[in-house]
């Protein structure tokens, strides 16, 4: 694997982890139509906590994650982030969104506007920074993310592992106190998988909290401090990374694990 | 081990040279080759549009160009009398009746002293829309301030007088003065009209989709005349009594309307070219509905309508010509008017060759524009 290296340098359970809590999910249900998605979800996430979620498709990770900053919307249970709940009060969408920033699969960047212009866009508009303050600070993260030359191209013109590095600079680009990435790396070729995980792993590094939906295991046992492992809408099974791969407890773990680490 | 019968080795770094492509590849008769005479349909094809053009272009320039009469004839140009039909030769077409006429052609019953304002607010919209639409994009912002307010108002206040000026009354307006106002204003209008009525249309709140899709669908059932019609003794007939509603306005608010509902259409179908992680990108960052819709969202959808938003344009602008059923002089009814006067009996076929010709300048100028657009708006290969 290609963390390899830097799992030695840092694992994560050397990193920090607050007590404070970020992100609270209570008896958290919800429905596609007839369709039981997320079953009674109970999750607390601390400040500073970085943690995989794993499972088979159609588990439900992705529906879970969305609900944290309401692309989907959870019909019955709570969830709150830093103590703001997520109801039908727009402001609190919005409030929630802004300390939130998402990764998604397939970038989802905006193809009309410059790659600087999908950084600066959401601080001009929501932070009502200056232009300039947030020129520099884009620049300022796609140099953390090491693409500075890219950013008067167009993100059409650009290979899928830059965009996504792109894509994480712009969440970034919020100062967010939160990162989801939902399966960052799935859409990429093998050799441009690399690249988008050591920007993540650098990230981790930097105390960010982070909860990711991947199957990346080199990743997960680099930087998570916590594995949880979701089938059919429910949390199976949740353990620090060593636990989780070397001792898993349910059934249902020992078969996924065995099916994703024997490909 | 070795194997004799490989003439190259399997593996070898030098380079190959480029060689010149064979004379049945590349140069003009290739061209001729593969693009008139590549198979017998295509010779076919090749040979029938050769005689199309031989049986209609020459005779199509004998009368348009070289039997045609260019000049007054001399009585005329020393101001003797008046310039008439008879004056043209036979088996061409007869310019001078445009030339004698052209005044009314673009002014209407406009009074002559007058005219300048109708120059001036031609020249203020030109510089409007060339200050939107081609001037460098640190000018956009003041070109949609002087367009969008300060044109219509001074425009306004130019063609209709008062405040100074000589009122001219708009049953005075006419020619292409009047098709182009017709077409400003129906143009300029429908357009934020048509996408709030698309971005209604596809709203979640069920009293806007439905108000949206009543009327969207019920003005695009109806036909253009029929609206104008209604426009013109219907709606008279529900205001009340000696409230009176000038022509022209009925007019335009018909026809906004019904290049709106088209436009709509246009716009939603851009709408939903747009993939869902353009929203949820969005949405994710914070940015508000309005802030999606505005940044995000619909410069992407209303750049994949451009060829729908122009091609209506285009059909708008050439359905200005029914507002003559309602009793309005526009360009084309002008030019009517103009061959149905004793002096001029007979001359329709070069009237309506002009009208052709202006109608289709203006068009293909806007295509050609759209075609240019969608070149420049391309940003990249876009894989999603």
């Amino acid at each position: 694997m290609a963390t390899q290296a830097a799992a030695q340098a840092t694992t994560g359970a050397e990193l920090k982890v607050g007590t404070d809590v970020m992100i609270e999910l209570s008896n958290v249900n919800k429905w596609y139509g007839q369709f039981h998605v997320l079953k009674d979800i109970n999750l607390t996430i601390y400040r500073g906590e970085r943690i995989v979620v794993c499972g088979p498709s159609g588990s439900g990770k992705s529906t879970m994650i969305r609900c944290i900053n309401r692309l989907e919307e959870h019909q019955r249970g709570k969830i709150s982030v830093e103590n703001v709940e997520l109801t039908h009060d727009l402001k609190n969408i919005e409030q929630v969104r802004r300390e939130v920033g998402m990764v998604f699969q397939h970038f989802n960047l905006f193809p009309h506007l410059t790659v600087l212009e999908n950084l600066t866009l959401a601080p001009i508009w929501v932070r009502k920074m200056p232009k300039k303050e947030a020129d520099e600070v884009a620049m300022h993260y796609l140099q953390r993310v090491r693409i500075p030359e890219q950013a008067k191209k167009y993100p059409g013109q650009l290979s899928g592992g830059q965009q996504q590095r792109v894509a994480i600079a712009r969440s970034l680009c919020m100062n967010p106190k939160v990162m989801l990435f939902d399966e960052p790396t799935s859409a990429l070729d093998p050799e441009m998988i690399k690249e988008v995980l050591e920007v993540m792993i650098e990230l981790a590094r930097s105390g960010m909290t982070m909860l990711c939906v991947t199957h990346e295991m080199g990743f997960a046992r680099t930087v998570a401090n916590r594995v949880i492992f979701m089938d059919r809408g429910e949390i199976i099974e949740q353990n620090t990374p060593e636990e989780f791969f070397n001792h898993p407890k349910s059934e249902r773990t020992k078969m996924f694990l065995s099916q994703i680490l024997h490909h | 081990m070795t194997d004799q019968t490989l003439s190259t080795p399997p593996v070898s770094d030098d380079r190959r040279p480029d060689l010149p492509p064979p004379i049945t590849v590349a140069g003009p008769i290739a061209w001729v080759r593969a693009n008139l005479f590549s198979s017998p349909l295509n010779i076919a094809l090749t040979l029938l549009s050769a005689f199309l053009i031989y049986v209609i272009v020459p005779p199509v320039l004998t009368w348009g160009i070289f039997n045609a009469t260019w000049t007054f004839p001399p009585e005329v140009v020393t101001g003797e009398r008046a310039p008439k039909f008879s004056d043209c030769a036979p088996g061409g077409a007869c310019w001078i009746f445009v030339g004698a006429r052209l005044g009314q052609f673009i002014y209407g019953f406009y009074p002559e002293p007058e005219r300048w304002r109708v120059i001036l607010s031609f020249v203020m919209a030109m510089v409007g829309i060339y200050g939107l639409l081609g001037a460098p994009v640190r000018f956009r912002k003041a070109s949609g301030i002087f367009f969008f307010i300060i044109f219509p108002i001074v425009s306004f206040w130019l063609l209709r007088g008062g405040l100074g000026l000589l009122p001219v009354p708009t049953e005075q307006w006419g020619g292409f003065m009047l098709t182009l106002v017709i077409s400003i204003v129906g143009i300029v209008l429908s357009l934020p009209i048509g996408i709030v009525l698309a971005l209604g249309r596809r709203s979640n709140l069920p009293v806007i989709h439905l108000l949206c899709v009543i009327f969207i669908e019920f003005v695009r059932g109806v036909p253009l005349i029929t609206v104008l019609f209604m426009a013109n003794i219907l709606l008279p007939l529900f205001l009340p009594p000696g409230m009176q509603v000038n022509v022209l306005l009925r007019v335009l608010v018909g026809i906004t309307a019904f290049a709106a509902a088209y436009m709509a259409e246009v716009i939603r179908g851009g709408l939903q070219a747009i993939p869902k992680g353009q929203y949820e990108g969005a949405m994710a960052m914070g940015l508000s509905y309005w802030q999606m819709m505005r940044l995000i969202i619909l410069p992407q959808a209303l750049t994949v309508a451009i060829p729908g938003i122009v091609n209506t344009f285009i059909g708008f602008f050439m359905d200005t010509t029914l507002v003559s059923m309602v009793g309005l002089f526009d360009f084309l009814n002008m030019v009517k008017a103009g061959y149905k006067d004793a002096n001029w009996v007979g001359a329709e076929i070069t009237g309506y060759a002009f009208c052709a010709v202006v109608y289709w300048v203006i068009c293909f100028s806007m295509s050609r524009y759209s075609m240019y657009l969608e070149r420049k708006l391309h940003t990249g290969h876009k894989k999603r």
